[in-house]
């Protein structure tokens, strides 16, 4: 059993990398995730687990020092907000391109553009639809606590090496700025030259010895025909994550007539509503993606069997609703409450926009 | 005395120069003439004197060096458009007992990596830097780069360059000298005998500072692109000479003569 | 006094005729064949073998290492 802490969501983020053996971290400040580096730096974890931490030039230089460290089958990461991740999407392509696991927090924000430093979920597209160029996935994680952002660093790595991916943890400014308390994990040792050989020996660039061909790190292949086969690969492995690594939580969906669809913080504020309309005698049930990729269609599909419409509550204008949709398929009305652009909704105007949703079908 | 036949010659006990091991066997797919083929014999040449070959770790740019991971029989990471010094630091700083390279042109160093390389200098990251000159963009067909010349015509400067309209050209090399994090700047190039073994001495200090851990080591190569350039090998070569050299003079721009982290250390402070 | 013979062997097939080892070569040994080899590249080869004397010029700047340089002392 481990430590009783409090702590804010971006510490619980630095410490469950120190304690999970993570190798590398390089990042670039930008508010409201700076926290991550800076409780890193004060931690000085080179002089303890031998982690390095680096504060690079840009998002950009990150995202390639990721490229660099996972290529040698290192556990890197990195963590930024919704302007540095559009700077870092050419990399995150490269990466998954490269099938090169790592781990990238963003700590979402209000957009377009320089947008606001509030919270946000408007890069949901951004994460879950590719973002970059070509046909990619990154396996997404959504917490909903101080407590799933300590837990999912260990899990988005554990992910991403199992099936040579980059992990993203899709968070934002409530979850990342607030205090709750946290079970922290007992600490783990670094992977050992030898256990790095064990999990990534058949393809990290470690140095060519004589007993093997070279390594060569690469999203380049100039025939089109060979290219078309590694995206059938690719393809493949995907289809195995969204069989086997589909993760969320649902709450009161037993008896309910009609359903949130809410992740990160929004399931939060949902929860809430939830109670509200129950005490009102409304049969309101909610299903929180824990995985927004892979996305939880296969459930929400049974769902639409069931209740009479869902509700997509997302703080933006309407992303993950989509997806909603897509499982629902026109069985049942489908529809979308947002604030954005750093507002965040109340329990009770999501309560309200529910019973316009039940009143109107819409 | 007998007449000695070029086949009492060509015996394997009379061989003085051959292909080096760390040299694969795979046709490069350079031009006739181009540098990188000479630059990667180098290369592969210095590892293997220094016997390095488990431990070191290249990393390839995007252009025409963007398959230099096909000749060199190493472990190699292939970096997006200027962003090889990013992910040689990271590789550096997480496997500090390997040597680890970038090998760049001078559209992906000069010009979109223009940031990565000035802050991987600058933070004296212990990696070696191989930086190839040629004034052109060769693989995309021969457009203007950073470091083209005054009055030189390219696909995208077809009326030669000019100031007003594109710049001047970029003497980053210069600029990479003024870092503290540097250990050793020099220019080469490789068009003449004597000029490769400069070239390859060089490099190989580059490879040997960075046991010393005295920070980056930047080794630029002057070079041709006769297909860009419009000219035979032989007449590249001549040209390079006299156009070139005079505004990329060859030699040391810097060797700090730092022999240890604690004389590095001593310098910082 | 000792004298030096050298020779040098060219994989034609591999060679693309650069020529940038014939303005190497300091005893004028080599020239580029009037024949061309199977990517149609007039390939190098010693024209005065004779006067080779196994300096390693031409393979040095060689830039796809198609030379092989021997050398006898007589």
């Amino acid at each position: 059993m481990g430590e009783l802490k409090l702590m804010k969501g971006n510490e619980a983020i630095a410490e469950a990398a120190m304690r999970c053996g993570c190798d590398g971290y390089f990042g670039y400040p930008i508010t409201p995730q700076s926290e991550i580096m800076e409780t890193l730096m004060l931690a000085k974890p080179w002089e303890t687990t031998g982690m390095v931490v680096l504060q690079a030039e840009s998002e950009v230089a990150s995202i390639n020092m990721l490229y660099g460290g996972a290529s040698c089958g290192k556990k890197v990461m990195t963590s930024s907000s919704s302007p540095g991740i559009s700077l870092m999407l050419e990399g995150i392509s490269y990466l998954a391109g490269a099938e090169l696991p790592c781990l990238i927090v963003n700590v979402v924000r209000g957009g377009p553009g320089l947008g606001t430093i509030q919270p946000s979920q408007a890069d949901y597209f951004q994460t879950t639809k590719g973002g970059g160029h070509g046909d990619y996935q990154v396996i997404a994680l959504a917490p909903a606590s101080v407590q799933e952002m300590n837990d999912f660093v260990g899990l988005g790595f554990d992910l991403a090496f199992k099936y040579r991916i980059p992990s993203l943890i899709l968070t934002d400014g409530v979850i990342g700025q607030m205090m709750e308390k946290v079970i922290v994990a007992e600490s783990k040792p670094r992977w050992t030259d030898a256990e790095i050989k064990k999990i990534s020996g058949t393809w990290a660039t470690t140095g060519k010895t004589k007993d093997r061909e070279r390594h060569v790190i690469t999203s380049l292949n100039l025939e089109s025909e060979k290219q078309e086969i590694h995206n059938h690969h690719l393809q493949a492995k995907y289809r195995e994550i969204e069989v086997n690594e589909v993760r969320f939580e649902e709450f009161q969906t037993k008896d309910a007539e009609y359903l949130y669809v809410a992740y990160g913080s929004s399931a939060r504020i949902c929860q809430k509503s939830v109670q509200l309309a129950r005490a009102k005698g409304i049969k309101v049930g909610l299903l929180r993606p824990i995985t927004v990729w892979p996305y939880p269609t296969v459930r929400l599909s049974e769902l639409a069997n069931q209740v009479k419409g869902m509700l997509a509550v997302e703080m933006s204008a309407g992303q993950m609703v989509y997806d909603v949709r897509l499982a629902a398929n026109g069985k049942i009305p489908v529809s979308h409450f947002g604030r954005y652009g750093g507002v965040i909704p109340s329990p009770d105007e999501v309560l309200v926009a529910m019973e316009k949703f039940i009143k109107e079908g819409k | 005395m007998a007449a000695i036949e070029i086949k009492d010659i060509i015996k394997k006990e009379n061989l003085v120069y051959g292909k080096t091991k760390i040299l694969t066997d795979n046709i490069m797919h350079y031009c006739p003439g181009c540098s990188h083929g000479v630059i990667h014999k180098i290369v592969a040449e210095v590892i293997e004197e220094l016997g390095i070959q488990e431990k070191t770790i290249g990393v390839s740019p995007v252009g025409c060096s963007v398959l230099a991971y096909n000749y060199l029989d190493i472990d190699w990471q292939q970096a997006a458009h200027g962003r090889a010094p990013a992910l040689a630091t990271a590789t550096k700083r997480l496997l500090p007992d390997h040597y680890v390279f970038t090998y760049q042109g001078d559209g992906d160093l000069a010009s979109i990596g223009t940031a990565e390389i000035l802050h991987a200098c600058n933070r004296g990251e212990n990696i070696t830097v191989i930086f190839v000159n040629n004034a052109i963009y060769g693989m995309t067909g021969g457009q203007m780069a950073p470091t083209t010349l005054m009055g030189m015509a390219t696909a995208t400067s077809p009326y030669g360059r000019e100031a007003a309209l594109h710049g001047y050209p970029l003497k980053i090399t210069e600029l990479i000298a003024q870092l503290p994090g540097v250990a050793y700047v020099t220019r080469q190039s490789v068009q003449t005998p004597a000029a490769v073994r400069k070239a390859k001495k060089a490099i190989k200090k580059g490879f040997e500072n960075q046991d010393k851990k005295i920070g980056t080591s930047f080794i630029e190569i002057v070079s041709t692109c006769s297909s860009g350039w419009k000219l035979s090998p032989v007449d590249s070569n001549r040209w390079m000479e006299e156009h070139m050299f005079k505004f990329y003079p060859l030699g040391d721009l810097k060797d700090s003569e730092r022999n240890s982290e604690e004389e590095y250390k001593k310098y910082i402070e | 006094m000792a004298k030096v013979r050298g020779a040098i062997d060219v994989d034609k097939e591999l060679c693309k005729g650069c020529g940038v080892c014939i303005t190497a070569c300091p005893t004028h040994v080599i020239e580029l064949a009037k024949q061309v080899n199977g990517k149609g590249y007039n390939y190098a080869y010693m024209e005065n073998p004779e006067a080779c004397i196994g300096c390693t010029n031409c393979a040095m700047v060689c830039p796809d290492s198609v030379i092989t340089v021997y050398k006898i002392t007589i």
